[in-house]
């Protein structure tokens, strides 16, 4: 199953993997949003939009709908 | 603005304290260019720097890079690619964040792309012992080809080293510090050929931005290199990529930061001001405090400023001699500069409060807290800004969406904010609530006056909101839907930062809107105090003459007279010829003429109608009120401002597009005459008909 920054959960961390490069805005590629690079989930807004996020060290809110284009791999959080 | 002053333009991401450095170098050396009239907003400070050399420091809007996907963006990149420009740089300043270091340095490649001689101002350097960061500065410099200035300008390190250096600007390396052209060698080296003169970065900044290029043909760069658009967004996403690779490499050597150290506050913050509960609650608290100052604290400078223009108009007219030039000053310039500088207080209050919350890096979470809401209305988050600044007025509020990037919210939000009850309706809605509602109060403690007056607003606001989702279900302009919102740090507000931002901006309203008040208020002055014909001329005789027998006593006699001319002046030819349009409404010509004048300025409503009352020492408004209570209709035996006719004109005010500077503005914000004559047409319509409706109902 494709796992998307929308379906993290609070706090998770996660690689960005690969997304569409017509639907991502560039500006977001320029804030560090590159595949590679780490992104953690940090708060969800009420009603669940926008998303709060710190990808590669900056701090972020991107709507739902652009997070569901951004496929990443779940990094295990050591406990 | 002198000529062999150095041009320094200072470049930075938002919320890196540009407009700090900029501060701490000018100080209140400023002027912010325009408002409204001139296309872009630059802000321009001079300095002096040692050794006698003097610059002008140019303040351009924050960008993220040189692609621009807004306006303020496109500012910038116009500015960097047009050498013949005046304001052209002589050297660049990269303001950057010590602690967003990586992502401030993309554009800082950028700009050495371009070959100006450029500096990097490392700022908030006061921070890295906290955050527990090291920096290899000579490293950095050899890397980057540049020079670095460590500052804070918060606490004011650093900016002595770095005006130092700017004198030096001669010396500084103008060299890019990295190949972007390798992304697709082939094709640049094609591009290189075929124009050997310009800069390769340039091109390709023209190939790929929608901006306006003085000394490029567009179309001929175009037609020959064309890509596809997907083929160019890859090329820049891989020019992206190696400009981070380029600054990951520089940055594993030369940064440092010890996690261990660093302590993290902002999540903490964050977790209370972004709740779903605790952070609406704070934001009404805010929003709460927020119009508490505009309305109540407010009053008290506002009636003091109130009260010293009518004494002076009225010393005025007292104790110069009389003849044209008294009245005007007296009836014209007075209580005009009298109009605008009564908003001081509220403005000021205003932006204070709006700059406070921008520099301490709330205002984006009320962007985040408010972008699911606002965009069931086809609003952004981001639209929240301009409609609270909409309460003060809507020429700045207006401006103030600059920053969103998806241009239908944009639109729809410079359509929808003259919706929002600006000061300028305040007046209005006081002294026609004072004449029609009554001073009671319902269940013991509600103030039904204070009450119609929220409910006023909140009709303002709410007919914002609707109209938004009427637009936003009728336009169809496709567009990128794409909303990024940087959450800054916190940081406790500076209080320079936030005094010279309230002086600028009221500045600017003093200066900019106040013009065309006070030329109103001088055409209307002499409108009222001249008129064609025998009627108007003679009006001292022909009334003295009916009135002859009856036992008047002067005093009336001379309002009798006043009133006379007025009906028989210019604007009183133009009232009675409205008033056939007017009546279903409610309204004599007198209330015509108030109208007519205040289409371009609301407030211009009741110094009409005081000089329509003809009251000696006119700004009264006791005695306005009065006046305006007693009048009769003559047809109707009715009183002119009964209930019915009292919220009519409420309702229009509340509606009609009434302001010629935010028509102005609209007009250079979306860069058409379609839109400010729409939104003309519509408030204005949809206020005719509702205040014929409520009118026809109530009577």
């Amino acid at each position: 199953m494709r796992t998307t920054i929308n379906s993290l959960k609070k706090g998770e961390k996660a690689i960005i993997k690969d997304f569409d490069i017509d639907v991502i805005p560039l500006k977001l590629l320029e804030m560090g949003c590159l595949p590679g690079n780490m992104v953690q989930l940090l708060q969800i807004a009420p009603f669940g939009d926008p998303l709060y996020l710190d990808i590669n060290g900056s701090h972020l809110a991107i709507r739902v709908e652009t997070a569901a284009e951004i496929e990443v791999e779940l990094v295990q959080v050591k406990l | 603005m002198i000529n062999d002053n150095i041009n320094v333009a200072l470049i930075g991401n938002p919320n890196v304290g540009k407009t700090s450095v900029f501060n701490q170098l000018t100080g209140l050396n400023q002027q912010v260019g325009n408002y409204p009239g001139i296309t872009v907003e630059k802000k321009i400070g001079f300095c002096k720097l040692p050794n006698n050399v003097k610059a002008n420091i140019l303040d351009l809007p924050g960008t993220y890079s040189l692609n621009a996907s807004s306006i303020d963006e496109n500012v910038v990149i116009e500015l960097l690619l047009n050498k013949n420009d005046k304001l052209y740089p002589d050297v660049a300043l990269v303001v950057t964040d010590v602690e967003n270091l990586k992502r401030n340095l993309l554009l800082f490649t950028q700009i050495k792309d371009l070959e100006i001689p450029t500096i990097l101002v490392i700022n908030m350097a006061d921070r890295m012992e906290q955050k527990g960061i090291t920096l290899d500065l000579p490293y950095l410099e050899e890397q980057l080809k540049t020079k670095i200035a460590l500052v804070s300008s918060r606490k004011g390190f650093g900016i002595d080293e770095l005006k130092k250096l700017i004198t030096t600007y001669k010396t500084i390396s103008s060299e890019p510090c990295l190949n972007a052209s390798v992304i697709d060698p082939e094709y640049f080296d094609s591009l290189r050929k075929a124009f050997p003169s310009q800069l390769l970065y340039k091109l390709w900044l023209v190939i790929t931005q929608d901006v306006n290029f003085l000394n490029l043909e567009r179309k001929e760069i175009q037609s020959s290199f064309t890509k596809s658009h997907t083929d160019l967004k890859r090329l820049q996403q891989k020019e992206t990529i190696k400009r981070y690779q380029f600054i990951n490499d520089v940055l594993k050597v030369a940064l440092k930061v010890d996690i261990s150290i660093a302590k993290d506050l902002r999540s903490k913050i964050d977790r209370v001001l972004t709740h779903k509960v605790w952070g609406y609650a704070i934001f009404f608290a805010i929003l709460f405090i927020i119009f508490q100052s505009i309305f109540e604290w407010s009053k008290i400078p506002m009636d003091f400023i109130d009260s010293s223009f009518a004494s002076l108009s009225s010393a005025a007219a007292k104790h110069l001699p009389e003849g044209v030039f008294t009245s005007l000053l007296s009836e014209g310039i007075i209580p005009g500069i009298g109009g605008i500088l009564i908003f001081i207080p509220q403005i000021a209050f205003l932006f204070l409060f709006i700059s406070i919350l921008e520099e301490s890096g709330y205002m984006s979470r009320v962007v985040f807290l408010m972008d699911k809401i606002m965009r069931k209305f086809g609003l952004s988050g981001k639209s929240v800004v301009p409609l609270i600044s909409g309460t003060a007025c809507a020429i700045p509020a207006i401006m103030a969406s600059r920053n969103i990037e998806n241009w239908k919210e944009r639109l729809i939000t410079i359509l929808v904010t003259p919706f929002t009850t600006c000061s300028a309706r305040l007046p209005v809605y006081a002294i026609i609530i004072a004449l029609v509602i009554p001073d009671e109060y319902v269940f013991g403690f509600l103030n039904l006056q204070g009450l119609t007056l929220m409910l006023l607003y909140l009709l303002g606001f709410g007919m914002a909101i609707f109209s938004a989702y009427v637009l936003n279900k009728i336009m169809k302009i496709k567009g990128k839907t794409f909303f990024v919102v940087e959450m800054p740090n916190y940081k406790l507000p500076m209080f320079k930062n936030v005094a010279i931002n309230v002086i600028e901006k009221t500045k600017a309203f003093v200066f900019g809107a106040g013009k065309i008040i006070l030329a109103i208020s001088i055409i209307l002055w002499f409108l009222a105090s001249y008129g064609p014909g025998k009627n108007f001329k003679n009006a001292d005789s022909i009334l003295r003459s009916k009135t002859e027998n009856s036992t008047i006593n002067e005093a009336e006699l001379e309002n009798k007279i006043a009133s006379y001319k007025l009906e028989n002046s210019y604007i009183g030819i133009m009232g009675k010829a409205i008033e056939p349009a007017i009546s279903p409404l409610g309204y004599d010509w007198k209330i015509g003429i108030a109208i007519i004048s205040s289409f371009a300025a609301r407030e211009v409503f009741v110094g009409t109608l005081a000089t329509i009352y003809s009251v000696g020492g006119s700004d009264n408004e006791d005695t306005i009120k009065n006046k305006m209570g007693a009048e009769i209709n003559p047809i109707t035996g009715q009183k002119v401002f009964n209930f019915a006719s009292g919220i009519s004109l409420l309702l229009f005010y509340a509606f009609a597009m009434q302001c010629a500077s935010t028509l102005a503005v609209t007009r250079k914000e979306t860069n058409s005459w379609k839109w400010p004559l729409g939104q003309l047409i519509f408030m204005s319509g949809f206020a005719y008909l509702v205040a014929f409706i409520a009118f026809q109902f109530l009577k």
